[in-house]
């Protein structure tokens, strides 16, 4: 009998022990499949540094991490069976979704399960539901298309401008918003258009830009597109400049539009490449061959809020991550981070970057 | 007007482009009464193949434009026949006899294991080529307005032309074309006077994808980029062309390519390019409500 205790006790504690030692999941989600896989790729990427490093020195209170990957592929029904499967497979953390169409309708369901979530998704919509889970690591639509908008009305006076955005809820954001801060400059845009994203002919819409003697396009909407409009504006003999959101940061735009890729510009945060605290783990982003562009460096940089977080709340439970999340500072590879009552970064200052010679760099103020 | 004269060309070689997919769609469903979805990552394949031979053939310095081309076409075309006879084979064969529905699924299948497959082989990213064919010429000048058409156009328009009339005569006149026409009519009574039904249907797919094969090197040298997503859209919108056409027509699927070309094109110069789909459609739903087999189907006939 009291052999039998005794094995109980050890068997108990030998659970203990396990359950203390269990991983932590964490997870990502965005398009790994589809026609905008290239940025789920730089998501897996800068995670995937992320956790090594992280589980290198120890992990979170004591608990290695895990990562799962979601695939939503930009499709918001699928986001939603994503977000399903996070929920089961009992995830602390989701870093996700990339498309602000996929990210709001998962968001909902995270919520339920009370799960936090950082997303790069910059629909104004995503953080205006007043859900306490959701926090944005990156600008606003309408802080980055006031920043884009107020550029062109000052830099192109007197030129013809046109709005064209290709219908997503991304793209149509923040299009609206550069229309908004033209007009507020006394800026009247000679077209305002959308197209459908995913074809391949814009030929319709180049000739009409050029009817119209239209010379900067300002679109909302990803950087696939805006390459195959500036390939066709070249074929018709139409010399365009593209004012565009973070998602030309991509640099498939330039392969895509070649020397015409010189001619667009757009909106980004301060490039976390150029940051001197980011340097030591940009350089072992370029040691594994990967380029640290786009938002590579903002999943690494969600997955060390999640560190710094749970280790500030000393548990991973939501109510305490939630509120270190809220009320922390966090320093990450893509500088600090504070968040409002939003979930929206307080400080997310947007800049002008223009593509040149297959580099972006700061565009001329 | 001449916006419109500019529009109309546009049109004209999205519309040729189209009709080349919707060919495929509508000769697979003449014979064997199936819409094959994996068409238009058929298509797809081909741009691939001719993005890598384009590729190749620059890194043996084979500058020679015409020579180039007609290489690349012929590449294309044979690796491209060889997917369609293989996806035949694999996918569609094994069913025939079964239910309507259960080829139709296995297309669906097969087209997303083609998309999934060249979407790890080659990578998600956009593939781009340098421009082959650059300029064009300059047609008419006002004072607001120059319309031009690209070489690339009158390419895609004479290639187009060139293979319609070659496949007119390839079912019209050969006795190839009349077994095809014969398996159309009655694949039992067709295998009975001694052809073979399966070899006719094997050629039929392998001559869908080599059209598809030639819109994909069109649209690879026209575009210059390629994703391994583009069969999605090409292949939706080449459908649709085969249906308003009527589907089955040869000359059917052209048409209806060409109209739809011209409705995106006059619809976004005019209206909004925002609702060229709805247009598009619309017009389909007019025509099928009016002429339920299309603009130049046949009503079939319940044979009893």
């Amino acid at each position: 009998m009291k052999k039998t205790l005794i094995a109980t006790a050890f068997l108990a504690l030998g659970a203990q022990i396990n359950l203390a030692h269990a991983d932590l999941t964490v997870a990502i989600a965005g398009p790994m499949t589809g026609q905008y896989a290239s940025a789920g790729d730089q998501i897996r990427r800068g995670a995937e540094m992320a956790i090594a490093d992280i589980n290198a020195k120890g992990g979170v209170l004591g608990q290695k991490l895990k990562l799962e990957v979601g695939d939503d592929a930009c499709d918001p029904k699928q986001a939603v069976s994503v977000a399903n499967t996070m929920v089961n497979k009992k995830i602390v953390f989701m870093h996700g979704h990339w498309c602000s169409s996929s990210t709001i309708p998962a968001s909902e369901v995270y919520q339920e399960a009370d799960i936090p979530m950082a997303t790069v998704s910059t629909n104004p919509q995503v953080t205006e539901r007043g859900l306490k889970n959701v926090f944005r690591i990156m600008g606003r639509d309408d802080q980055q298309g006031l920043v884009a908008g107020e550029y062109l009305a000052d830099k192109f006076k007197g030129k013809k401008i046109a709005v064209v955005d290709d219908k997503s809820a991304y793209g149509k954001g923040l299009a609206d918003e550069m229309a908004k801060a033209l007009n507020g400059k006394g800026v009247k845009p000679t077209l305002r258009e959308s197209i459908t994203a995913g074809e391949k002919d814009y030929s319709g819409l180049v000739t009409k830009l050029k009817q119209a003697g239209v010379e900067v396009l300002a679109y909302g909407g990803y950087h696939t597109e805006v390459a195959l409009i500036l390939r066709q504006a070249q074929q018709a003999g139409l010399k365009l400049t593209v004012m565009g959101g973070d998602t030309m940061t991509n640099s498939e735009l330039v392969t895509a539009a070649g020397a015409s890729a010189d001619n667009v510009m757009f909106t980004f945060s301060p490039d976390p490449r150029k940051n001197p605290d980011a340097a030591p783990v940009v350089k072992r982003f370029r040691d594994a061959k990967v380029e640290p562009e786009g938002y590579v460096m903002y999943a690494y940089a969600a997955m060390q809020l999640f560190e710094q977080a749970a280790t500030q709340a000393k548990s991973t439970k939501f109510a305490d991550l939630e509120k270190a999340m809220r009320g922390g500072s966090f320093k990450t590879v893509i500088g600090d981070m504070n968040f409002d009552a939003k979930g929206d970064q307080k400080k997310p200052g947007f800049v002008v970057y223009q593509w040149k010679g297959g580099q972006y760099d700061y565009a001329a103020k | 007007m001449a916006y419109a004269l500019q529009q109309l060309i546009n049109g004209l070689t999205l519309g040729a482009v189209y009709g080349l997919i919707a060919i495929g769609y509508t000769m697979v469903y003449g014979i064997i009464g199936m819409i094959n979805f994996a068409h238009g990552d058929i298509f797809m394949v081909s741009a691939f193949i001719a993005v890598t031979a384009f590729t190749l053939l620059a890194a043996f310095d084979i500058t020679s434009l015409p020579l180039a081309i007609t290489a690349v076409l012929i590449v294309a075309i044979f690796f491209t026949s060889a997917y369609g006879w293989a996806v035949e084979r694999m996918a569609y064969r094994p069913l025939r006899g079964s239910t309507r529905l259960a080829p139709l699924i296995s297309a669906i299948g097969m087209s997303i294991f083609l998309q999934n497959m060249v979407q790890l082989t080659q990578g998600a990213r956009v593939k781009p080529i340098p421009p082959v064919i650059e300029g064009g010429i300059v047609l008419w000048t006002t004072p607001d307005f120059t319309v031009q058409i690209a070489w690339t156009q009158i390419l895609i328009i004479l290639v187009t032309v060139v293979l319609m009339v070659a496949f007119t005569w390839l079912i019209t006149q050969t006795s190839f074309g009349r077994q095809q026409r014969a398996c159309e009519q009655d694949s039992t009574m067709t295998a009975l006077l001694g052809i073979n039904v399966d070899r006719t249907i094997s050629l039929t797919f392998m001559l869908g994808a080599a059209l598809a094969a030639v819109a994909g090197v069109m649209v690879t040298v026209y575009y210059g980029v390629v994703d391994f997503y583009i069969g999605f859209v090409a292949g939706i919108k080449a459908f649709t062309a085969a249906v308003l056409g009527g589907i089955g027509s040869l000359p059917g699927a052209m048409l209806g390519g060409l109209l739809i070309g011209l409705i995106e094109s006059f619809w976004a110069a005019y209206l909004s390019a925002e609702y060229k789909d709805v247009a598009t459609f619309a017009i389909l739903i007019l025509v099928l409500m009016f002429r339920p087999s299309g603009l130049l189907g046949r009503p079939e006939v319940e044979k009893v």
